[in-house]
Formats: structure tokens, C-alpha cells, sequence
């Protein structure tokens, strides 16, 4: 590798290796080598922090929620409510009412259109998303609109995967009722101009709904400053356990909503002629709800302010750096997702050779790397290709994983020829 | 778990040269194949006489192993009936899925798949062909998926 890239070191102090201990699973190897865990954005690793806090819950603890006056059913109830508590300081947001577990971005998502918008909308009426979303947030809005008959509109991004913002503007009209972006493409890396979008559409009336999926383990997410309406973000992008994931909604349009599933917890009285609903944030909690996994998610929110969000940054953008310049080196490799403002997430093809191959290579050098559209069809569409491989990148990675990414990709190139 | 079992010479050439590639006009039969996993699309048109395939063709886009599998097995059942290429169908799923088993002595160039059961994750895509093609001949048109 170059030696000038790798002497640019990073302007924090940061100290991976002592990270890297905190992973347990770093350790491993596959296929004889050592694991190059490089899928981040697919699904971060936990560290041991997370990992306990999970454990003590599970051996100590656990009880059902909101039920019962025993001990444990406190103890569990004070954790669960407590990792509520944790997730609203994390993204500043203004109570706990406003934050609904879910199982995750998807979840959260498909509650916002079930419950906020297929109530609402209804013929002429019109959800604008971008070019560039992820399945999870394209799908839900067509079915809004095969339920109500409100139209969905895209707004496009150019050659770099950048959102043509004036574009977006033009799409916007008092019939825009709903705005649902990605912060952060997951195909592509590209960081949206967020507070520029939750301004126009704001203008125009609608209400924005963000897919954070991708931001939140990047940077630092804070709700009110954003202004963004709707949030929605999992916790196993964060280093969190799967399972579980966070919507944040403005209270005012949270208490307007009606419920989406029906059932426990979600109630205050039930008769067979009428039930009444729980307060928020309960009323969108119908079950028993994933306390562990609330409880594992608190404990990665704890972990990443630790370490510090933007010394994490800091590196992961570091790595972006080195890994886009060695990549941009190796003959037949296009970057694919070049934008200005990108999150760790590099995506690249390689003439003659189909992702898959080049996944199953990298595997055998111990590259764990994602391959494939990304759910993210009409991106891979977009830039006329089946699919990507792509490597991204996470607070525990390193400069040498970048050298051994590069290295895998030399052995694609011998045996693809 | 070895690369070169998985891309040998044979695979790695009819992969940059596949064979029969293209279509046919006014096929008799045609059926689209589709992997959602991985984004791979082919089409398979037929030439038939009676119930015999007298020519076969593919296009599509995919990886290395789906497109030598793909060229491969078109050379393998043109000329064929349809009970000799059921045979045959039989014959390489058994080679892409039994741990161990040894390729039967009539494949020819198919036994190259073999290394393929080795890798779980890239068995569909040696077996998109087949399921195509067997889609287009019990059905004369028809798109099919592995998922």
C-alpha cells in the first residue's frame, strides 16, 4: 500500500486495538484465517459490555414488564423503562413518550404508515421518497398507497449517488403529505443534506419521516435539532442486540395516532363492547416487549458515547480514505457511490467479475464483505448493475484490514485472470 | 473448502466464453430465471422437435458459476429428450447437494460442479439453469425464482 495514505493517520488519538479487545468475535478465524469483518452496515458486532449487560438482565432480572408487583417484574420493568430513558438522552430527544420500541428500522417504519398515514391519506395525496432508499423504506409507502390510493413520488440523485435537491424541492407541493428519507444510503454511503430537506418540506406542510438506519453508528443524531418528525433506527447497526429498534415520533403527532397492533400493555381498560389506550409510548407497544434487548441497546448507546461518537467517526472516515484510494489504484475496480458526503460504506464492482465471485474470494481469505443489490433494487438499477460487493466499515476496524481487503481483491484478479 | 475446486479451468472459460449464448427467434418454448438473492436474471429459449431439444440458447447476467453452469449444461442436453435431461437434471442436483457423492460417469464437463457443494451459499447459483430450462419445457413460458 501507499505509503503516504498510510502515514495520514487520523487527527484524534484512537485507539483501535484496545476497541478491538472489547469484541470478542474479532478473535475468530474463518477458514483459516483471520476474521476481516468489513459488513458493518449489513450488522455491527457486540462488544463485551453489550453482551453482559445482556447476561446479567437474562441471569438477575428478567420478569415481565408494566405487570405484577414483585421484585423481579420491578427490577425488569426499571430496566426496560430505564433503557427508554437512555435512547431519548442519546438523540436528545425531548421526553421518553416520544420513543416506541420496535423491532427494528423496518418496524418502526411500517408503523408510521400503517398507523400515521394510511388514516390520513387518501386520493391525491402524495409520499415523496428518493432514488436512493432502502427496500424498508419504499415498500411501506406502497402499500399506504395501494391501500388509500395516494400516489408515490421519487426524487433523484445524479452519477455520484448524490439526492438532486433541486429536484426534490420541485417535487414538493401542498399535496406532498409525507417526506420519508434515508440520513445515510446504505448502498451507497451518501449522507443526505438532512436539514435542507426537513426545511422544504416543512415549508410545504408534510411531514418528514427519517430512515436512520445507517447514521446513527456514524455520528451524532440529535431529534430536536434535526427537526425530523419521524426517526427510525436499530440497534444491531449500533452494536446493539437484533431484535430491537427505536421510533422516535413528535408527541403531538404520536398522541393523534391511533394504535397499530392491538393486544397486552397497549390498553388501559378492556370490555367486549370497547377498549380504551394506554398512554404513550405504550399505546404502540402491544405485547411483551424485547426487555433485553432494550436493555443491550442502552448498554451500546453507553458504549459508543464512551468511546465517543465523533472519535469513532473520526476513524471510520479514515479508513473510508485509505480504502478509496488503494481501491481506486487496482485496475477494473469503479467505486460506485462517490458522493461529496459519504458514512463508512464503500461499494464497488469489478470488471469481469460478478460480486458474487468476488465474495466468495474474499470469504476464503477471511473478508467478510456484503454482496448482492443491497435491498436496494432500483439503486442497483440506477447505476445499471445487478449488484455490488461492498465493504464498510466500523469503530473496530483497521488500516491493516483495509491492506488485507486489498490483498483478497489482488487474489480475485489472479484468479479471475 | 478450496477456491480452485470451486473455479476450475473449465468453470473459469466458460464462464469468459460461454457457449450457446444469445437467444432464439420465435422459440418454442422460453422461460426467464431469476436468483432475487444476488440480482441474477437468464432467459433460456428452445428449438424442439417433438421431444427432442434441438437447440438451446441462454442470456442473462450472473456470476462466474451460474454463467459456466448455464453454458455448460446447454451443450450437455442439446440433441436430448426430455426423459434423457430429467436424467441429467437428477444427476447434477445430486452432485451440487450430497456431501461426498461421486459425479455420475455420464456427466462429462458438468462434473466440474462438484466443488460447487462446498460453498452452500453458491448452490443456487449452478442450479438457476436447470430449473429454468425444466420451466421451460414443462410450461412452454414462464419466469421462475430459487427464492
Amino acid at each position: 500500500m501507499a505509503a503516504n495514505v498510510l502515514q495520514s493517520a487520523p487527527a484524534q488519538t484512537y485507539d483501535v486495538e484496545r476497541v478491538r479487545r472489547d469484541f470478542p468475535i474479532l478473535a475468530r478465524h474463518v477458514h483459516g484465517k483471520p476474521l476481516v469483518y468489513l459488513d458493518s452496515a449489513a450488522s455491527s458486532q457486540r462488544p463485551l459490555p453489550v453482551i453482559e449487560a445482556v447476561v446479567r438482565y437474562e441471569k438477575n432480572s428478567h420478569s415481565n414488564v408494566h405487570r405484577g408487583v414483585h421484585a423481579l417484574s420491578q427490577e425488569a420493568t426499571e430496566a426496560f423503562e430505564g433503557a427508554r430513558d437512555r435512547v431519548r438522552r442519546f438523540i436528545n430527544a425531548h421526553s421518553t413518550r416520544e420513543i416506541i420500541f420496535t423491532r427494528g428500522t423496518t418496524e418502526a417504519i411500517n408503523l408510521v404508515a400503517q398507523s400515521y398515514a394510511r388514516s390520513r391519506f387518501g386520493k391525491g395525496d402524495e409520499i415523496l421518497i428518493t432514488a436512493l432508499e432502502h427496500h424498508a423504506n419504499i415498500v411501506p409507502w406502497q402499500m399506504v398507497c395501494e391501500q388509500t390510493g395516494c400516489t408515490l413520488k421519487v426524487a433523484p440523485i445524479d452519477r455520484r449517488g448524490e439526492l438532486l435537491l433541486d429536484r426534490f424541492v420541485e417535487l414538493l407541493s401542498p399535496r406532498t403529505k409525507l417526506v420519508a428519507v434515508a440520513h445515510v444510503s446504505n448502498a451507497l454511503g451518501t449522507v443526505l443534506p438532512l436539514k435542507r430537506i426537513v426545511e422544504a418540506a416543512h415549508a410545504h406542510g408534510a411531514v418528514v419521516l427519517v430512515d436512520g438506519a445507517q447514521a446513527v453508528p456514524h455520528s451524532r443524531v440529535d431529534v430536536r435539532a434535526l427537526e425530523a418528525d419521524f426517526y427510525a433506527f436499530s440497534s444491531h447497526k449500533l452494536y446493539g442486540p437484533t431484535g430491537i429498534g427505536v421510533l422516535y415520533g413528535r408527541d403531538s403527532l404520536l398522541e393523534a395516532m391511533p394504535p397499530w397492533q392491538g393486544g397486552g400493555d397497549m390498553i388501559r381498560t378492556v370490555t367486549f363492547e370497547r377498549s380504551t389506550y394506554n398512554d404513550l409510548p405504550w399505546k404502540f407497544e402491544a405485547g411483551t416487549p424485547n426487555m433485553s434487548g432494550a436493555v443491550g441497546l442502552a448498554a451500546a448507546m453507553d458504549y459508543v458515547d464512551e468511546l465517543g461518537l465523533d472519535a469513532i467517526a473520526g476513524h471510520e472516515q479514515h479508513l473510508l480514505k485509505v480504502a478509496t484510494s488503494e481501491l481506486t489504484r487496482i485496475p477494473g475496480i469503479e467505486i460506485i457511490g462517490t458522493a461529496a458526503h459519504k458514512a463508512s460504506v464503500l461499494s464497488f464492482t469489478m470488471t469481469g467479475v460478478h460480486p458474487h465471485d468476488i465474495g466468495t474470494i474474499l470469504d476464503a481469505e477471511g473478508v467478510a464483505v456484503r454482496t448482492g443489490h443491497h435491498c436496494a433494487m432500483p439503486v442497483m438499477e440506477f447505476f445499471e448493475v445487478p449488484a455490488t460487493a461492498r465493504a464498510s466499515f466500523g469503530c473496530y476496524n483497521t488500516v491493516e484490514e483495509v491492506g488485507k481487503l486489498v490483498a483478497a481483491l489482488q487474489k480475485v484478479r489472479e484468479v479471475f485472470g | 473448502m478450496e477456491l480452485k475446486d470451486l473455479y476450475r479451468d473449465v468453470i473459469l472459460d466458460h464462464n469468459r466464453t460461454p457457449r450457446n449464448f444469445g437467444h432464439i427467434e420465435n422459440p418454442d418454448a422460453r422461460a426467464d430465471g431469476h436468483n432475487p438473492l444476488c440480482g441474477d436474471r437468464l432467459t433460456i429459449s428452445l428449438r424442439l422437435n417433438g421431444d427432442r431439444v434441438e437447440d438451446v440458447r441462454f442470456e442473462g447476467k450472473g456470476c462466474a458459476i451460474s454463467t459456466a453452469s448455464a453454458s455448460m449444461m446447454t451443450e450437455a442436453v442439446k440433441g436430448k429428450d426430455r426423459a434423457a435431461i430429467g436424467e441429467l437434471f437428477t444427476k447434477v442436483h445430486t452432485l451440487l447437494t450430497e456431501q461426498g457423492s461421486m459425479p455420475a460417469p455420464d456427466l462429462g464437463k458438468l462434473a466440474a460442479l462438484s466443488g460447487v457443494r462446498e460453498f452452500p451459499a453458491r448452490v443456487k447459483c449452478a442450479s438457476l439453469c436447470w430449473h429454468t430450462l425444466n420451466a421451460a419445457l414443462e410450461q412452454g413460458n414462464a419466469t421462475i425464482s430459487t427464492e
